[in-house]
């Protein structure tokens, strides 16, 4: 009983598969409250599904994802609702409304779900943008902005309803090295002085190193490894190493799989 | 080849069924947006209907003067002329003004409801506002939906009226029909009932342009190509229901 109380997200034998392909096959992950947990692993492995199943935008095959101890597959849509309004979610594009200004966009969700003031709607969009350094930016629209002021915006949305979880799905990609940190530095800020937890997907292994309490390594559909940063660094596992230090050789192929390359090129695949 | 016509057949009625799903709960969510969130409606109104009304005149306008020009060339025939405005006003209010509205709509609007809704989902705003607990349905769909609903009828109005102004200025002004004989005539043989098939067909053309603009957008494949398709399908199915429906209700009424 004691451990469900500090575990924020148990996933329990997730089992997902889409088409013919199986993605996660039996699953088991432990994320605890108050930390940032990084999720990292090769393109392809299912990190964003992942998030997805996490918050039930799809449904697993088979397995419990448990969310402060209750199985968000027996929500009903309105309690689910209600425990998204405890998340907030940063999109890998920052999905922003692309038809209204960056100030409604953080406004969104206190206009949907609450009755607050104008005033005081304004104060705390304000306050949120200020935070991620684009208060100025509050009457531009989506698509003046570049890819890290939106992502920035984004991430002032995602905090706007003040949640218990921050969902960041690859906040890194496509950063410039400033943006990059500045974001680096938000993500540690946030969990640390607003006590939420962060979940993380990435593949940028030294940004998780300088922001992660720990880390999971998937790949193939299995955590391949989990750990700290530094435990994991030091694993002696092939696969870890492959990731961690970005080496072409090692257990994933760099290749898709395909025929044999001097058999297709002579044509004889064809039979 | 049998089991091919029966496999589309019954493609065909699953897709209808999804469909009627589709639109009873873009029904069943309509009076709580209509009565709580007026303002996303009213918006969408502007959207399909008032940015729609420079297409929506001048058609108009050259519908009715080309009415009032083949109406004058076939009348005198008969020495009839002074029916033009009878052989206007029935055209443009039973038919031209519903079908050809229609069609417009769902070219200037329904276009742009389609492949907003479905760049909307392309570009994962619509699994945000899922995530910030906002059912997109309710938020995007119902008043884009409404909005179409509520615009076609007002737009076939406007049409009627503009082309009847059309066919008056062809008719009586160029051609020198009789302005007398030009309104009365109308007003003797114009029913309410021929007013009210008309409106009757504006709001189930305007529900039928509106439903699959939102359905086509909403079940696009997110991706450039598959915006684009959903763009065209929601034209070409609007047009092909439009006439169709069309064809049906006049059947009814006569």
């Amino acid at each position: 009983m004691n451990d469900q109380s500090d575990n924020l997200i148990e996933i329990r034998n997730l089992n997902y598969s889409r088409g013919q392909r199986q993605i996660f096959k039996n699953l088991n992950i432990t994320i605890a409250k108050g930390q940032v947990t990084a999720i990292m692993g090769p393109s392809g492995t299912g990190k964003t599904t992942l998030l997805r199943l996490i918050t039930r935008e799809l449904n697993p095959d088979s397995g419990t994802i448990l969310v402060e101890g209750i199985d968000i597959a027996k929500l009903s849509q309105k309690d689910l609702y209600k425990l998204r309004k405890r998340m907030g979610m940063l999109f890998q594009n920052g999905a922003l409304l692309t038809d209204i200004s960056v100030f409604e966009n953080v406004a969104f969700p206190l206009r949907e779900h609450t009755r607050l003031p104008n005033r005081l709607i304004r104060h705390i969009v304000l306050t949120k943008l200020h935070a991620v350094g684009l208060r100025g930016a509050a009457d531009m629209m989506p698509s003046e902005l570049s890819g890290g002021m939106a992502r920035r915006v984004a991430l002032a949305r995602a905090m706007v309803m003040d949640p218990a979880i921050l969902i960041y799905d690859e906040p890194f990609v496509g950063l410039d090295p400033i943006s990059m940190g500045v974001i680096v530095r938000l993500v540690r800020k946030m969990n640390d002085a607003l006590g939420i937890s962060s979940i993380l997907v990435s593949h940028d292994v030294q940004e998780i190193a300088t922001v992660a309490d720990c880390s999971y390594l998937i790949s193939d559909g299995k955590v391949a490894a989990s750990g700290s940063p530094d435990e994991l660094s030091n694993t002696r596992s092939d696969l870890v190493r492959q990731f961690m230090h970005g080496m072409a050789d090692g257990p994933v192929a760099f290749h898709y799989s395909a025929p044999n390359y001097a058999e297709q090129l002579l044509g004889r695949d064809a039979e | 080849m049998l089991r091919d016509l029966w496999y589309a057949l019954d493609d065909f009625l699953r897709t209808l069924g999804q469909l009627l799903i589709f639109f009873l709960r873009l029904v069943a969510n309509s009076p709580s947006i209509l009565f709580r969130r007026a303002g996303l409606v009213v918006k969408q109104v502007y959207n399909a209907g008032a940015l729609s009304l420079v297409i929506i005149m001048v058609s108009g306008f050259f519908v009715g003067g080309v009415l009032g020009l083949q109406g004058f060339s076939i009348l005198s025939k008969f020495n009839a002329e002074d029916s033009i405005g009878t052989f206007a006003a029935f055209s443009l209010l039973k038919e031209l003004g519903p079908v050809v509205t229609a069609l417009l709509f769902a070219g200037r609007a329904g276009t742009a409801l389609a492949s907003e809704i479905g760049l909307m989902k392309a570009t994962d705003q619509l699994s945000a506002m899922e995530m910030m607990a906002t059912n997109p349905l309710r938020r995007v769909l119902v008043p884009r939906f409404l909005g179409g609903v509520i615009s076609m009828p007002m737009l076939a109005a406007v049409f009627s009226v503009i082309g009847l102004f059309g066919a008056h200025l062809v008719g009586v002004n160029l051609l020198g029909v009789d302005q007398g004989a030009f309104w009365q005539q109308i007003q003797t043989t114009l029913e309410l009932k021929d007013v009210y098939e008309g409106i009757f067909k504006s709001v189930v053309f305007g529900v039928v342009a509106s439903l699959l603009a939102v359905w086509e957008g909403y079940n696009a494949v997110p991706t450039a190509e598959g915006v684009s398709r959903a763009t065209t399908r929601s034209v070409v199915n609007s047009a092909i229901a439009v006439l169709i429906l069309d064809f049906i209700i006049t059947a009814r009424f006569i």
